[in-house]
């Protein structure tokens, strides 16, 4: 059971294999993001540098797949022929006030036209795409 | 006082265009949209096209300048220049890098231009048709988030949510570009007026963006013709001069995946500075705005980061009555702009400010002598100019 009905793009890792340990993660349920080995400033999207000290030795740590709203939005008109019979469906932004307030996008489980209180705590809900050509996972959201 | 500096040196001699028209519905391909606008920019102006020495663009445009060079017959092409990236926020920059190169002397008579044909080369606003996806894209389209507006409504929903920014402040600024496209016969949407009960009716492209708040998409083409201010004066009597042109961004404003460090902003915060010490003016002195309209929250946030009203104040300020030409205190977008001239990846608003100092917009601010056109609200790389009389030159 997937948030979007089937027939989006799926998620491949990056051809120059810079962000293959996330989606090796998510295929794991861990949520991973890279951490500097020299400064220890966790950073995403994915880089080959840490943009703080210039390190390039960089390593993906898993953090606890918790963290709150920092924005929303409800898309309603579709822009893929995937979502035409969707409806609306709910984006959230979350951050992460363990991993340096580093922000990520998923789906907010639940009734589509919920209201959402930025703010609020979710945590991740790992949704497996086994049956893709290439399985992958992506990282949804819930309040607690 | 430094001598590094456009102002006093370039001018613009001629603006023009294509004619604007509905999405997909160019009889002609874009590289003749292109053509027909420079030739229109070399009459206002009142000189030979062929004379265009230099050429730039920006947003990746597909009409090269040697390809444009050849079609024109120029006998020498001496510059050329692409604004890279960020799409419609290089549309100041362009005019910008035309402007410097003139008063670097690399060419002596610089178009900046934008040409976009979607029929012919698809839309901005569509979602990719592919099975895969990689990189940044892979953290996004799979949950939906895909089209620039679906991209930058969750600004917006900071915005609102940090600043009390009230509905009626995004539906004052869209009213206010309808009213004023009702005037102009370039506007597409001339004919078209939009009342308050048509707005809040509207349906919803993605919560908070109604229909309104969304930019056109159009076929068109647009140029803007930039020479230096001593030959500029011997070809026209009507110089506008760009008394500064700043672009950029803040800290990490191309961040990956909504991770810039200053996430509800236009990415203006760190241009304005420069932009004003250089134009040696205020926001105070700014007679009429043009500010970009992908999106209505982006021009809150413009409006607030170019010092033209506060966080604060925003809401009182914004009003329909204070947007509109020629009565209000902060007249907006006075062509109709994005939303209701034509989607000319903001080329459009820079003319519209250089038509405003030359007297010949279609809703006029009178007497105006210092006019600002930004572009790109939220995208990672921005830019702004201001134009001014040769009496705002000081
Ligand atoms: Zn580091």
């Amino acid at each position: 059971m997937s948030y979007l009905a089937k027939g989006l793009p799926a998620p491949v890792p990056a051809p120059d294999g810079l962000d293959a340990p996330y989606w090796e993660g998510t295929r794991q349920h861990e949520l991973r993001v890279q951490r500097c080995d020299d400064c220890g400033q966790h950073q995403w999207g994915p880089e080959w540098m840490c943009h703080g000290c210039h390190s390039f030795d960089l390593s993906w740590v898993a953090i606890e797949g918790t963290g709150r709203i920092y924005s929303w939005e409800r898309p309603y008109h579709p822009v893929h022929p995937a979502l035409t019979d969707q409806g609306p469906y709910l984006v959230v932004l979350v951050e992460f006030p363990q991993a340096d307030n580093l922000r990520m996008l998923g789906n907010m489980i639940g009734d589509p036209l919920q209201d959402v209180i930025i703010g609020s705590e979710v945590e991740a809900v790992f949704e497996d795409h086994d049956d893709a050509e290439v399985p992958y996972t992506l990282v949804q959201w819930r309040c607690v | 006082m430094s001598e590094l500096t456009i102002k006093g040196k370039v001018a613009v001699v001629g603006v023009g265009e294509s004619t604007y028209y509905k999405r997909a519905q160019s009889p002609e391909p874009e590289f003749t949209l292109v053509l027909r606008a420079i030739l229109a920019a070399a009459a206002d102006a009142g000189i030979d096209a062929k004379s265009i020495d230099g050429f730039c663009s920006y947003s990746n445009d597909r009409n090269l300048p040697a390809r444009l060079a050849n079609a024109l017959g120029s006998p020498e092409l001496r510059f050329s220049n692409m604004q890279w990236g960020s799409g419609g926020g290089g549309a100041a920059a362009a005019i910008g890098n035309a402007a410097a190169a003139v008063t670097a002397g690399y060419a002596d008579c610089v178009v900046a231009f934008r040409g976009l044909a979607q029929g012919q080369f698809g839309r901005f606003g569509a979602g990719p048709r592919r099975a895969t996806i990689s990189g940044q894209g892979a953290y996004t389209v799979p949950y939906g988030v895909m089209s620039p507006a679906q991209t930058y409504a969750m600004r917006t929903t900071r915005l609102m949510h940090d600043h009390d920014i009230d509905r009626s402040t995004l539906r004052a600024i869209s009213m206010a570009a309808y009213h004023h496209a009702q005037n102009n016969p370039r506007a597409v949407m001339q004919g078209r007026p939009l009342d308050a009960e048509t707005y809040d009716a509207s349906r919803w492209i993605v919560e908070p963006f109604r229909l309104y708040d969304v930019c056109l998409e159009n076929d068109g083409a647009a140029a803007v013709i930039v020479m230096s201010a001593e030959r500029a004066r011997d070809v026209t009597d009507r110089p506008v001069y760009p008394l500064a042109v700043q672009q950029g961004g803040g800290h990490r404003s191309g961040a990956g995946v909504h991770n810039q460090t200053d996430y509800v902003t236009s990415s203006f915060k760190t241009v304005v500075p420069h932009l004003y010490a250089q134009a040696g003016v205020g926001p105070a002195d700014v007679d009429v705005v043009q500010s970009y309209e992908n999106f209505t929250g982006g021009v809150v946030m413009s409006l607030i980061e170019h010092g033209l009203c506060t966080y604060e104040n925003a809401n009182e300020v914004l009003t329909f009555d204070n947007l509109v030409a020629p009565t209000g205190s902060l007249p907006l977008n006075t062509s109709g702009g994005n939303l209701a001239e034509c989607y000319m990846h903001g080329l459009g608003l820079q003319i519209e400010a250089i038509r405003q100092i030359r007297g010949d917009s279609p809703n006029p601010v009178a007497g105006a002598k210092v006019s600002l056109a930004n572009a790109g609200p939220m995208v990672e790389v921005v830019s702004t100019a201001i134009y001014g009389t040769e009496e705002a030159l000081g």
